[in-house]
């Protein structure tokens, strides 16, 4: 098998995993969560839920059926072997995954509005990059953007008088209103920045960043803290049926900002956080970062 | 005791249902969502399948075809929200008693409920393989010109549940209750916090 297929074997096998295992992060807080659940019908969702993850690997199928539009963001060495080939080694890798997984067909050709049924489409998989210089190796991000949690995305750029405080009750405002339909309890991610696209983007990148972990900058990481305090005052609780918490974190990613400008992003994950990371080196060996002990 | 209804469901058989109420259904439901109520309500196609006393469930599985048929592989609800827009007019055309789904649906959908006995409950989301499980048979496939997620999907079922009733035959909203408590809670959290994020300088 030369390095080309390989890798393409690899990440469509790795696909197929993340439809259906939860990443360890997301596990772990998901059980914490079911732990300290007091409210009787919170409490029932909690274990729907867990059955579920069992009899999702235990049958082997994605443990929801949203298996979601196919994301890749890729941190790429400059020196990757295969860094030339990416876009259509990724393509073929998610139509193998959509085979064998299977996953559900989520690629609408727009204005045509029509289902490719292949999963793959103009600009689908969506693939993000960030070259690393002085790098032979590939570090990779799938995610599943599901509709539910895609819907309530927002972006706005805001008057800076309205301060961090506008950020909070813009992130407050749209979990409330929105967020309570996108399967809670919700990964949050926030970005702030000037416009809307570097907003959201940031807000995007945060909401892949683990559970549990803290921005570098501590004033940031603060923020991340007491908004998630908040958020969780709210006691959207699982499915938004009122439970004792509403969010799985809060993660807050930052950029410096325009004077007159303050942008804010915010992009929602649902509780079935679909994440994985791989890295592959110069020979397409894997080691699976987001989930022990996966074997593909 | 597992309250199971039976399709064809009667008036009488959700009535007396209320919100929070959880129940389970065996015989038959379809799937159908934004495309699907679309198609029904504004072309004037109408599916085979009867839906008198029926159930319709807000989602789009993942079907996996065999050499006899359909086998279901992942079929959880999705946001019932999305069809909001036709679902008072799906119920008055279609005549199904329960609609399953995710979230909750608005005024209209509320209005619809009370006028034909309907009710409205959530399968919790996401878990899509406890829902295939409860299926026992794909029976029937039709609009599959709208692709796997929006063709309109015949399951035989057993158990199927958990379904939270979140809207009744009372005109009772879960969600908009719900909503209403979650918005005073963010007032006060939001007071709350604001002191913490003086960040500006001035």
């Amino acid at each position: 098998m030369d390095k080309s297929e390989k890798f393409v074997s690899t990440v469509a096998s790795f696909v197929g995993l993340v439809a259906k295992v939860l990443p360890d992060d997301v596990v772990a807080k998901l059980a914490e969560l079911r732990a300290a659940e007091e409210v009787p019908m919170a409490k029932a969702v909690y274990d729907c839920m867990f059955e579920n993850m069992n009899l999702a690997v235990k049958l082997s199928r994605p443990l929801c059926q949203d298996t979601g539009v196919i994301q890749y963001f890729l941190r790429v060495g400059t020196h990757f072997p295969l860094i030339d080939e990416l876009e259509p080694l990724l393509l073929k890798a998610t139509e193998i995954a959509t085979e064998k997984a299977p996953l559900r067909h989520n690629a609408v050709e727009t204005f045509k509005e029509k289902n490719t049924g292949t999963n793959t489409g103009k600009k689908v998989p969506y693939i993000e990059y960030e070259l690393v210089p002085n790098s032979d190796k590939l570090e990779a991000d799938v995610y599943m953007a599901g509709g539910g949690c895609s819907l309530p995305g927002r972006a706005a750029v805001l008057m800076p008088s309205a301060g961090y405080e506008g950020i909070a009750k813009f992130v407050a405002d749209t979990l409330v209103e929105f967020g309570v339909n996108a399967c809670p309890p919700l990964v949050v991610g926030v970005g702030v920045g000037t416009c809307v696209a570097s907003s959201a983007k940031l807000a995007k990148r945060a909401s892949l960043r683990k559970v549990g972990s803290r921005n570098p900058d501590p004033l940031v990481a603060r923020m991340e803290e007491d908004l998630e305090n908040a958020l969780n005052g709210i006691a959207i609780g699982p499915q938004g049926l009122s439970g004792s918490a509403s969010v799985l974190c809060v993660n807050i990613e930052n950029m410096a900002r325009h004077p007159s400008a303050l942008g804010v992003g915010v992009a929602f994950g649902c509780w079935a956080h679909r994440r994985g990371t791989i890295v592959f080196d110069a020979d397409m060996n894997y080691t699976v970062l987001s989930h022990k002990e996966a074997a593909l | 005791m597992k309250k199971v209804l039976t399709t064809p469901i009667t008036s009488a058989d959700v009535e007396d249902l209320r919100i929070g109420d959880v129940i389970y259904i065996t015989g038959t439901v379809v799937t159908c969502r934004d495309t699907g109520h679309k198609r029904r309500v504004l072309s004037g196609i109408v599916p085979h399948t009867p839906l008198e006393g029926g159930a319709v469930f807000h989602a789009g599985p993942i079907v996996r075809k065999t050499d006899s048929g359909w086998q279901m592989v992942s079929v959880g609800p999705t946001t019932s929200m999305r069809m909001e827009k036709f679902e008072k007019e799906f119920i008055e055309l279609t005549g199904v008693k329960v609609i399953i789904g995710k979230g909750g649906m608005g005024e209209k959908t509320v209005r619809a409920c009370v006028e034909n006995k309907a009710v409205h409950c959530v399968f919790p989301g996401g878990s899509a393989v406890v829902a295939a499980a409860e299926v026992e048979e794909i029976t029937d496939a039709e609009w599959l010109d709208l692709g796997m997620p929006e063709a309109f999907w015949v399951l035989k079922v057993k158990e199927f549940g958990p379904l939270i009733v979140s809207i009744d035959t009372k005109g009772n909203n879960l969600f908009e209750n719900n909503k209403k408590v979650f918005a005073e809670r963010k007032e006060k959290a939001l007071e709350e916090l604001y002191p913490k994020l003086n960040f500006m300088k001035y």
